[in-house]
């Protein structure tokens, strides 16, 4: 273990707010009653719908099939009969298929002892397809699978333990709880890519995180370095400078630097995927905040409704209600929402936390250009997308924005940048 | 990341700042200088002080509620404003000055190019370079030790009352240079305000003083009084209250460097040769025009437009 790295103009230092759930083992959430599986867990098209009302489905099986590169499989988080299909709204506003299951019957792979295959003995090909048929989704919804063949061969694969925004601490717990584990994802990806190395980055302050995979990562071959707290560090570009000296070009990706970086729960079910034969039916999920009483690191199925996970800790005092971080993560008006593959943390905040404040016009201070790890002007960009200059805004560097959101933190004329910079983003996509 | 109609866009967390805080946090680091300039030059001091933050709020209530704004006094801009254009004021001034100062500044300064973050130039100097043009024998009167006042460039001492570190003339803001650097250090390391200005401000006043200043008088080169120059004129409160205003200072590291050392520069040239007292507040308004400039420099887009 090295020395804290740092790497990066720009970032904030936010508050951690993580102590309440960081020393918290994982605990087993209840099976729901009813789970809600959106069909899209994922960058791309929602997956095609393989049930019908009616059907009777075996705990992990696949309820939906990937539609295309960007897409991932589903699968029955819950043993039972599909009661109901239906279009939901995504807490990111966009529109998708679900599948609604009523608990009923057996738990076909719950609590049965498996046998754990020597993955070493597959191919390339029989990797990539145990991965596919697992439903295996990277934080950015990129299929695993996808991002391991498309990415050509890396000398690098960076781990990402960094987990720099506030509250969220399933990352850090299933390092202290599941190193090997994690490992073993990152050994298996590794082989999938050719990567000569394999680099873990875990911010300093998780000590028990960084001596556990420490441990465990000599019996492994890689190395984990301690990186200062600073938000965003978790971003790719940053994780790639932070752990190999390499620079990213401007707007580019990882892949560009000759490196791969892959988030630890994405690696643990890479991990079960392969070793386990386990689908991508449940994740841990960091529920905190100073709207919940007892606020936990749940181990949940899929479809899991935002309610009951707050249910299972203590219930919902008040407060702003988010799924993900606090940083990036969305409000939700409804607690119907279901938990899926790429929400980490369920989170209730008051608005002494939020810190809410009316808007006023922009005064010039500057904080936000200072804020921006990639030194763009997120003042500016604001003011040319809102007089609707696209073209504009994409030519300084709108397009290298990764919506990490600090421009917005130390906005004091409490301007939206980020929903703006984020909208403009979406519309120069479409 | 935020979805169309979502109750509350991201991030859900803040660094706390607001632009009240902002300009209170200023208004209240002011207060030292204030209170001291008050004790030293009288009961007149805090009336030139009330009339200008009167005027000042009472014209941002009417211009902003009658023509086409919502209620922006909340802000805290405008209260700023008139306690810095009372700063800036000799108190000897007949008490309609300070009015007028704080009225131009908020009306004409700011708000007729749209408000709070619209306007070019810092409005308390705006104010009071109106009132200074407007009434020159009035404001001569009282005014800043400088050249014209007999100190000279060459050996004032900082203690003597035409510029000091604390006593003085007839103007509060250069009453006590001290206690106003002293307010200035808490912006500085709560980093309310950009070191960036303030530091090249001081050190181009300080060097071309240095260098040049003791030519005038005839005492050559690298014989100019810094201390004498950094005591007095307004230095301090140009350097740390009005040059730093985000409004009218470039958002750029580059761009404050350079607009601080623009300032320096120009208001050394301004006592020296232009035979104004008010030197740096003159300079600083007329670096106000060039931040549009000066935002280019060190921006990763700057060639494209």
């Amino acid at each position: 273990m090295s020395s804290p790295s740092s790497f990066f103009g720009g970032g904030v230092r936010l508050p951690e707010r993580k102590s309440p759930t960081a020393s918290l083992p994982i605990r087993k959430a209840c099976i729901p009653a009813e789970a809600l599986l959106p069909l899209r867990q994922h960058a791309g098209e929602p997956a095609r719908c393989l049930v019908r009302v009616g059907d009777t489905v075996a705990e992990g099986m696949p309820i939906g099939r990937a539609a295309g590169p960007l897409s991932a499989d589903v699968h029955a988080s819950i043993p039972g009969v599909v009661k109901e299909l239906r279009e939901i709204r995504l807490p990111d506003g966009e529109l998708s298929p679900a599948v609604v299951i009523a608990l009923e019957g057996e738990f076909a792979r719950t609590g049965r002892a498996r046998t754990p295959v020597d993955w070493r003995t597959l191919s390339r090909g029989e990797l990539l397809a145990k991965l596919e048929a697992g439903g295996v989704v990277g934080l950015d919804g990129v299929p695993a699978a996808t991002r391991l063949r498309v990415s050509g061969r890396p000398e690098v694969l960076v781990v990402n333990g960094a987990e720099s925004e506030p509250y969220l601490t399933c990352d850090e717990r299933l390092m202290v709880e599941k190193a090997a584990e994690v490992l073993s994802g990152a050994a298996i990806a590794a082989a999938i890519l050719g990567a000569g190395s394999v680099e873990v980055g875990i911010e300093a302050n998780k000590p028990d995180a960084l001596r556990v995979m420490a441990g465990a990562a000599a019996g492994f071959g890689c190395r984990v370095t301690a990186l200062r707290p600073r938000y965003p560090q978790g971003e790719e570009q940053l994780m790639v400078r932070a752990l190999t000296g390499r620079r990213v070009p401007r707007g580019g990706r990882p892949e560009d630097a000759g490196a791969v970086v892959l988030n630890v729960a994405t690696l643990l079910a890479i991990h079960e995927a392969v070793v386990l034969d386990l689908p991508h039916i449940e994740r841990v999920v960091t529920v905190a905040g100073e709207g919940v009483p007892l606020p936990a690191n749940l181990k949940a199925r899929l479809g899991t409704p935002v309610a009951a996970l707050l249910e299972e800790c203590g219930g919902l005092a008040g407060g702003r209600v988010i799924v993900g971080g606090a940083m990036r993560g969305f409000a939700l008006d409804g607690l119907d929402t279901p938990l899926t593959k790429g929400m980490a943390g369920v989170l209730a905040l008051s608005r002494r936390e939020t810190r809410a404040a009316g808007r006023t016009a922009c005064i010039g201070c500057g904080r936000c250009i200072a804020a921006c790890p990639w030194e763009l002007r997120p003042v500016e960009l604001y003011k040319w997308l809102e007089h609707g200059e696209l073209a504009e805004a994409r030519s300084r560097g709108l397009g290298e924005c990764t919506e990490c959101g600090c421009c917005s933190y130390v906005c004091p004329a409490r301007i939206p940048l980020l929903e703006g910079l984020a909208s403009g983003r979406r519309r120069g996509a479409a | 990341m935020t979805a169309p109609g979502s109750p509350a866009p991201a991030p859900h967390l803040h660094a706390g700042t607001t632009t009240r805080g902002l300009m209170l946090s200023v208004a209240a680091c002011l207060l030292p200088a204030g209170t001291w300039g008050v004790l030293v030059l009288g009961p007149r001091a805090l009336a030139v002080l009330a009339v200008a933050v009167g005027a000042g709020l009472l014209t941002e209530l009417l211009i902003a509620g009658l023509a086409w704004k919502s209620f922006t006094l909340a802000d805290g801009s405008a209260l700023l404003t008139g306690l810095l254009a009372g700063f800036t004021l000799p108190v000897s001034v007949p008490l309609f000055i300070p009015a007028v100062a704080a009225a131009f500044a908020v009306a004409v300064v700011k708000m007729t190019f749209g408000g709070l973050g619209r306007n070019w130039m810092n409005p308390a100097l705006g104010g009071r370079l109106f009132v200074t043009f407007s009434w020159p024998a009035l404001l001569a009167a009282g005014a800043l030790p400088g050249p014209a006042s007999g100190g000279g460039w060459v050996r004032v001492p900082p203690w003597q009352p035409d510029g000091s570190l604390l006593g003085g003339s007839g103007t509060l803001g250069a009453v006590s240079t001290l206690l106003l650097v002293l307010g200035s250090v808490y912006l500085l390391a709560r980093r309310i305000v950009a070191w960036e200005i303030p530091l090249t401000f001081a050190a181009g006043y300080a060097l071309t003083v240095w260098a040049l200043a003791g030519l005038p008088a005839g005492g050559g080169l690298f014989r100019g009084d810094v201390p004498a120059a950094l005591a007095s004129g307004g230095f301090a409160l140009a350097a740390f209250y009005m040059a730093t205003d985000p409004v009218t200072s470039p958002q750029g590291r580059a761009g404050r460097l350079a607009f601080g050392a623009g300032c320096g520069l120009l208001s050394f040239l301004l006592r020296a040769y232009g035979g104004r007292p008010e030197g740096p507040f003159l300079a600083v308004a007329l670096m106000n025009m060039f931040v549009p400039l000066l935002n280019r420099l060190g921006s990763p887009m700057a060639g494209k437009g």
